[in-house]
């Protein structure tokens, strides 16, 4: 088979991109978004306070940012990972979001079903009767638990 | 299908292809790019390319150091405008909008101009424009706050105390002897005279021409004013605050908010309370504001005095000013009562309060909580990799996010609304208190047309004193009622009370039998 010198600088320039592409994914540490180590979060350097503040913390013996801010299924822990993976990346490129970061209703959703999910047994008694009925956030009296000292 | 055709085809096929790779390869070019600049933001952001020293009052070289401080210190030219106060490209003239505070002020320089406020870097310039400088001749104390004036004070105690007086010996240290004797013997000079000195003081910049006497620029407060030029730490550099925070220290007043006074007493309080080795650091973020954010005597009977010996309440600083009286030529004999100006329309002596946020400040729950100034006038904010507080003091309320939200964990749209609710409440405070004095200023003129004596007017003077005295702390405070509401409230329902008194007082005169003509001394 033989291509047309059109056709060979297009496939030249694919290569390129491949290249250049598999060089950012690996400088931007794009595999680390894969995993559960918390380093990832401070790639972006937005989040080094909150590294910080959770080391401080009651839970960092136990417990990483994922185990706290994603869902513990499956679906939910990816759906959400590539959700806050998108609007973080969006947010740290084009700048403009608030400073203190604040934590958006559907992230302080997981963040409660994750506290509910290792503390269930000892919870019950509180929780709601309705499933999804209204209760308070836990971490609305115990801020400290996860980044100590904000 | 002609082969043509196939090839035209194809080719329309690769081009959108060779299109959208184009575009993709811009794409990834561009985030790699952005993840580089992010990284390099990372990195240590000071780099310090010019040498600034104690005659820098120029914050220009200190602006090539830390460029980001001196962006923010730029934008205080042109803040937004709050609903109480805040900063205006041409700040609304306050006389117009309150009409009372043109009888409170009658025969005081305000009553002749009295706008908002513009920035720090704006002050200097509107103090040489205002009314109250061009048509009333004004004291040169007035400059301690307004001008970057220590490299002054300096080189006038320098040449009083018989020190060598060069550019390299005033850049050499801050020399605390000498800046307490310069700005002594300067307190009595006029305005005109002690801006023509600042001219003569090298600013680090501008340099002399032969025959000129004038080797710098005058500036309004700038970095100098706040920070030590080699080690960049925060200091406190104007003798109003080092003498008045001393007396507080010395004084009983329980202080809880400033822990390292407290200490101090406690370790004996042994020689003077100096904040550039006693304080803490996040006293010093309020401090530093406290050098002019205060109630201070600023005219040429005496030195610029705060009032601080007794506490930093309204009263504690009234009992000073009570206590106080006016240095007498004769040094045998005591001298005139202290006052600010004579009330025009009632002839009674009065105080003026300046804008005593740090003393309301004080009183609030902010300060006991360990929150400084700085932390809501000049919060922390992240540029690039890097945290800065930042240098565009302003209006909290224009900022909520960075200003408050670090603490308050609520919309700012809630916290908006608290806040409005205090200064409403406060505002409408004002108002009825405003109403109650400016009724009292009648109610005395009345009495004083009826023929009542000085003698009998002195008990309701002093009324009318307190009571103007309080509504002024208040309404002349920048916060209002903000920094410490129930306090507002209770130094507003204490004005009210006092001018109700002095009305009350007038009748009473005015009910007694026909003014008996005065006895021998009825005092």
């Amino acid at each position: 088979m033989r291509f047309g010198k059109v056709a060979m600088t297009f496939f030249v320039c694919l290569g390129l991109l491949a290249g250049v592409g598999t060089f950012t994914f690996g400088y931007g540490k794009g595999a680390s978004y894969l995993s559960n180590n918390p380093e990832t979060c401070i790639n972006c350097h937005v989040m080094q306070d909150h590294m910080d503040s959770w080391q401080q913390s009651s839970h960092h013996h136990v417990a990483v940012c994922n185990d706290c801010h994603l869902p513990h299924d499956f679906v939910g822990k990816w759906v959400t990972k590539a959700d806050n993976g998108f609007f973080h990346s969006l947010a740290f490129t084009m700048g403009g979001y608030k400073d203190p970061i604040q934590i958006k209703p559907r992230n302080q959703r997981v963040t409660q079903s994750t506290c509910i999910s290792c503390h269930k047994d000892f919870v019950h008694p509180l929780l709601p009767a309705i499933a999804g009925h209204d209760m308070l956030s836990c971490v609305h009296c115990h801020a400290d638990v996860g980044h100590a000292g904000r | 299908m002609t082969t043509s055709d196939n090839r035209s085809r194809s080719l329309g096929w690769l081009a959108l292809l060779t299109g959208t790779v184009a575009a993709t390869t811009f794409g990834v070019v561009a985030i790699l790019v952005n993840i580089f600049e992010r990284k390099q933001e990372a990195r240590t952001p000071f780099v310090r390319v010019v040498e600034v020293d104690e005659v820098s009052t120029d914050p220009k070289p200190w602006g090539l150091n830390f460029p980001q401080q001196y962006e923010d210190y730029l934008k205080t030219v042109d803040d937004e405008y709050t609903d109480y106060g805040g900063n205006h490209a041409l700040p609304p003239s306050k006389l117009e909008e309150y009409p009372w505070l043109k009888r409170l002020f009658a025969g005081y320089a305000f009553s002749i101009e009295y706008r908002e406020a513009r920035g720090h870097a704006h002050m200097l310039a509107d103090q040489e424009v205002t009314r109250r400088v061009t048509e009333v001749q004004q004291a040169g104390a007035c400059l301690h706050c307004h001008a970057s004036i220590i490299p002054t004070y300096r080189r006038i105690g320098m040449e009083q105390l018989g020190q060598e007086v060069t550019a390299a010996k005033l850049a050499e240290s801050f020399n605390q002897e000498a800046v307490m004797a310069g700005f002594k013997a300067v307190s009595q000079q006029t305005y005109e005279e002690v801006h023509a000195e600042l001219e003569k003081t090298p600013d680090g910049v501008v340099e002399a021409a032969a025959g000129d006497p004038h080797l710098g620029n005058a500036h309004p407060v700038s970095c100098i004013d706040c920070h030590d030029p080699k080690t960049m730490a925060l200091r406190v550099t104007r003798p109003g605050f080092l003498i008045g925070i001393d007396k507080l220290a010395n004084s009983d007043d329980p202080v809880p908010h400033l822990p390292s006074i407290a200490k101090w007493r406690k370790a004996g309080s042994k020689g003077t309370y100096d904040p550039n080795t006693d304080a803490t650091r996040q006293e010093l973020r309020s401090f530093v504001c406290g050098q002019c954010h205060v109630e201070y005597y600023c005219a040429n009977k005496m030195t610029l005095t705060f009032p601080w010996s007794n506490g930093l309440k309204v009263e504690d600083l009234e009992a000073e000013w009570d206590s106080t009286t006016f240095p007498s030529e004769n040094a045998d004999e005591t001298g005139e009562p202290f006052y600010d100006y004579v009330h025009k329309e009632t002839g009674t002596k009065v105080y003026k309060a300046q804008h005593p946020e740090f003393e309301l400040w004080s009183q609030g729950i902010h300060a006991r909580a360990g929150v400084s100034c700085a932390d809501c006038h000049m919060p922390y904010e992240k540029v690039g990799a890097t945290k800065v507080s930042s240098h565009w003091v302003r209006s909290p309320m224009t900022n909520i996010n960075k200003a408050c939200q670090t603490c308050h964990k609520v919309s700012e749209q809630e916290i908006k609304d608290r806040v409005d609710l205090i200064q409403h409440r406060t505002s409408d405070l004002i108002d009825r208190a405003a109403a109650a004095v400016t009724e009292m200023f009648d109610a005395i003129i009345a009495a004083r047309e009826a023929g009542a004596s000085d003698e009998q007017l002195k008990p309701i003077r002093d009324l009318q004193r307190k009571a103007m005295w309080r509504l002024d702390f208040i309404a002349s405070e920048n916060s209002k009622g903000f920094h410490a509401s129930q306090e507002s409230a209770r130094i507003l329902a204490e004005s009210i009370d006092y001018s109700r008194q002095a009305i009350a007082g007038c009748y009473q005169l005015e009910s007694e039998p026909a003014a008996e003509p005065a006895k021998g001394d009825a005092s």
